[in-house]
């Protein structure tokens, strides 16, 4: 990347200005706010509190699976958790948290005064309380909320389905129009809103990883709307797209989720890679090895996630020519994905590297997210998959990438932006028990899940055999730990709102990028006249 | 903002909303679109739902194969369906009749489906059936049962690398379902 440079009398400016044209007082200011900095911040602490209300779910699955047999919860509030575990922490911790880190920051990357759409962008947020309310609100309803795990599989959401799926459906119907509604503003502020000289091939890997989420979006998130629209017929009005006695067929179900479901996985990680690929090279001291095999490494996953759906499906009797392709395409992701992890560790490659919180939680990514990435690619190979299917191997291997991949890379976000976000430094001491903290409890979680699957105990049962019972104790007590970790988190971010060390307007000595050019705190309207890029 | 950007905001929206809303409707198109692919490409072990013309072939008295058949009924059918006999020995091109019985065990008229499907899925192109059950609904009064015809004949054609055909019948309660089921869907 280029250097960037702003001239500073406009900074001088912004920053006068700001005296005037401040953020409103009281609660209006929230629920009416059009500034993209507002709307992050709301994005981000709704995020938490998801990301806290779908812990509290894993911790109830994880204290039930304590001891084998039944202890706490019925079975069928068991699968009602890992159902709504699922969906919380996908459409209400991930997904909205890397909207609130776009909000925030694109703006700010590409040298724009705000999003392109702020009154649509106000709309977005404000939809997405309603539609967990909806959701959560169906646990406590007579016969429950969905128990049909959250990949919704047909006759489960269908026939066998309590009496509040339509709840879920509309639920999920509205988080797709806040997603969509977010993906077009995404997609409009950058196209047309960067600085006169911020070129394509300038653009931060932040804002070039969240425009290609954004087509992902605005492919697949319809698709979604679709398929739960189908449920919803299916079960209330008599169609049969899934029941095969008025010919329908519910494989195809499987199908058409599976469209939407694998770009949906590179939805929640191409951001990720945005982030790593602006904290490697500030901590590293080193421009970013290989940016433009970088942008065209994202490209190509997203190309290619269009074409792996069916390797969640081999189970289900695929004709072997299909199982072959399916798992080619499948494995074919591992070469983009691997130029990514090869490009961040030839960034730190002889670099001058200091360890501060946001490289920690980097770094730990750029390790376990490819630890995830083998299981996949395990995974991914056919025969050896009719083993794995629906065993806690896939369970292991689907959190090393979500929860060590996307979540770390959220944490790592946070810790590396909030200074210039609330003008204050964080604890650097406390920012590091949470991270050792979490990354040592995330592996006593999830690692021995992988040896659980292998030796062939099934997920998304309320109970297992007995032989399972030390490993599964290792794990509940790792995901304890890992769940209270993150409270950590928590009092690091509000002692930074409250205050600390003043931060100045670039806190990292090796950072790049037009953020770093405003005073932090980032004052609320910024850039008002475009800066320079040269 | 000016105008000018104003403007080409407008336009990027509008091609990015024709973009969402086509999504919404190519997940739609996805249904068709899968019976067609698992059709031409005889996948999924759907056969044919109208009844073939049995076109007299010299039979391979040379080969056999297996056909085994299985039949079963969802929980919320009270009925009992089994075939008269689970496996044969046929010749290919040879025209077969058998048949399944049925026996309503409820107090109540119910309407029956029957679905069917063949495994290995690639030998479901080779599956013919002149007359089956399945192209219809089933009717059966109270504690009634039935002989449920089927003739078939395995066409000559079938791939030498499959030796033994599974057809399986899965039996729906269709009773209020108010499915009409059309001739010619894929089944």
């Amino acid at each position: 990347m280029s250097t960037i440079t702003q001239d500073s009398p406009a900074a001088h400016d912004d920053h006068h200005d700001d005296h005037h044209h401040g953020a409103p007082k009281g609660i209006m200011r929230w629920i009416l706010t059009t500034n993209h900095k507002d709307i992050g911040t709301l994005y981000l602490w709704f995020s938490f509190i998801m990301f806290l209300t779908g812990g509290a779910m894993a911790m109830v699955i994880r204290a039930e699976l304590f001891q084998p047999g039944l202890q706490l919860i019925e079975p069928n509030f068991f699968n009602q958790m890992t159902t709504v575990h699922g969906l919380v922490m996908v459409f209400g911790a991930v997904m909205p948290a890397f909207t609130g880190l776009a909000n925030w920051l694109i703006p700010m990357m590409i040298g724009a005064p705000d999003m392109a759409l702020p009154r649509m962008n106000n709309w977005s947020f404000w939809i997405l309380p309603f539609a967990f309310t909806i959701l959560l609100s169906s646990l406590f309803m007579e016969g429950g909320g969905p128990n049909f795990g959250w990949t919704f599989y047909a006759p489960l959401s269908t026939t066998y389905s309590p009496d509040s799926t339509a709840l879920f459906v509309f639920a999920i119907h509205i988080m797709g129009m806040s997603s969509i509604m977010g993906a077009i503003n995404v997609i409009v502020t950058i196209v047309n809103m960067r600085a006169p000289g911020m070129t394509w091939m300038k653009l931060p890997l932040f804002v070039w990883t969240w425009l290609i989420t954004a087509f992902l979006l605005i492919a697949v998130m319809p698709v979604l709307a679709g398929t739960v629209t189908m449920v919803l017929t299916d079960k209330y009005f008599g169609t049969a797209f899934f029941d095969a006695a008025g010919g329908g067929d519910p494989v195809m179900f499987q199908h058409i989720f599976w469209f939407f479901g694998h770009p949906e996985v590179y939805i929640m990680i191409l951001p990720s890679f945005g982030i790593i690929s602006a904290i490697v090279p500030a901590f590293s001291r080193k421009p970013l090895f290989g940016y433009a095999s970088m942008v065209y490494a994202t490209a190509s996953i997203a190309v290619l996630s269009f074409l792996v759906w069916a390797h969640h499906m081999f189970t289900t009797g695929m004709p072997v020519f299909a199982e072959l392709f399916f798992m080619y395409c499948t494995m074919l992701i591992a070469v983009p994905t691997g130029v990514k992890v090869f490009n961040w560790v030839a960034t730190m490659w002889r670099g001058s590297i200091s360890f501060e919180t946001p490289m920690l939680f980097a770094v730990a990514f750029i390790i376990l997210f490819t630890i995830g990435g083998f299981s996949g690619l395990m995974l991914a190979i056919t025969p050896a998959d009719f083993q794995y299917h629906d065993t806690y191997f896939v369970v292991a291997h689907f959190h090393y990438v979500l929860v060590t991949g996307a979540i770390f890379s959220i944490m790592a976000a946070a810790y590396y932006w909030l200074p210039k976000w609330t003008g204050n430094m964080y604890s650097e001491t406390l920012g590091r028990w949470h991270f050792w903290c979490s990354v040592i409890s995330v592996n006593v979680l999830f690692f021995p899940m992988h040896f659980l699957g292998l030796a062939g105990m099934p997920r998304r049962i309320p109970d297992y055999a007995i032989q399972f019972a030390d490993v599964n104790q290792i794990v509940s007590i790792g995901g304890f730990a890992f769940g209270l970790s993150q409270f950590i988190f928590l009092a690091v971010v509000i002692k930074c709102i409250r205050g600390g060390e003043k931060a100045p307007a670039k806190p990292w000595e090796g950072a790049e990028g037009l953020e770093w050019t405003l005073p932090s705190p980032a004052p609320y309207h910024s850039f008002t006249t475009p800066p320079e890029v040269k | 903002m000016d105008q000018a950007q104003s403007k080409s905001n407008r336009k990027l929206i509008g091609m990015l909303l024709l973009g969402a809303v086509g999504m919404f409707g190519f997940g739609f198109a996805l249904v068709p679109l899968y019976d067609v692919l698992c059709d031409t490409l005889g996948i999924n072990g759907k056969t044919q739902s109208t009844a073939s013309v049995y076109k007299p072939v010299t039979v391979d008295k040379n080969r056999t194969v297996t056909v085994e058949f299985v039949s079963q009924v969802q929980s919320d059918l009270p009925w009992e369906f089994k075939p008269e006999v689970n496996t044969m020995q046929v010749h290919p091109g040879e025209l077969i009749r058998t048949h399944f019985v049925a026996k309503n065990l409820s107090a109540k008229q119910v309407v029956g489906q029957a679905i069917p499907s063949v495994s290995p899925g690639q030998a479901a192109a080779y599956f013919n059936k002149t007359e089956c059950f399945c192209f219809n609904q089933q009717v059966l009064a109270a504690a009634a049962s039935a002989d449920l015809p089927l003739i078939f004949y395995v066409d000559p054609d079938l791939p030498d690398s499959i030796s033994t055909l599974t057809l399986s019948y899965t039996l729906y309660n269709i009773t209020d379902k108010g499915y009409v089921v059309e001739q010619g869907a894929a089944r």
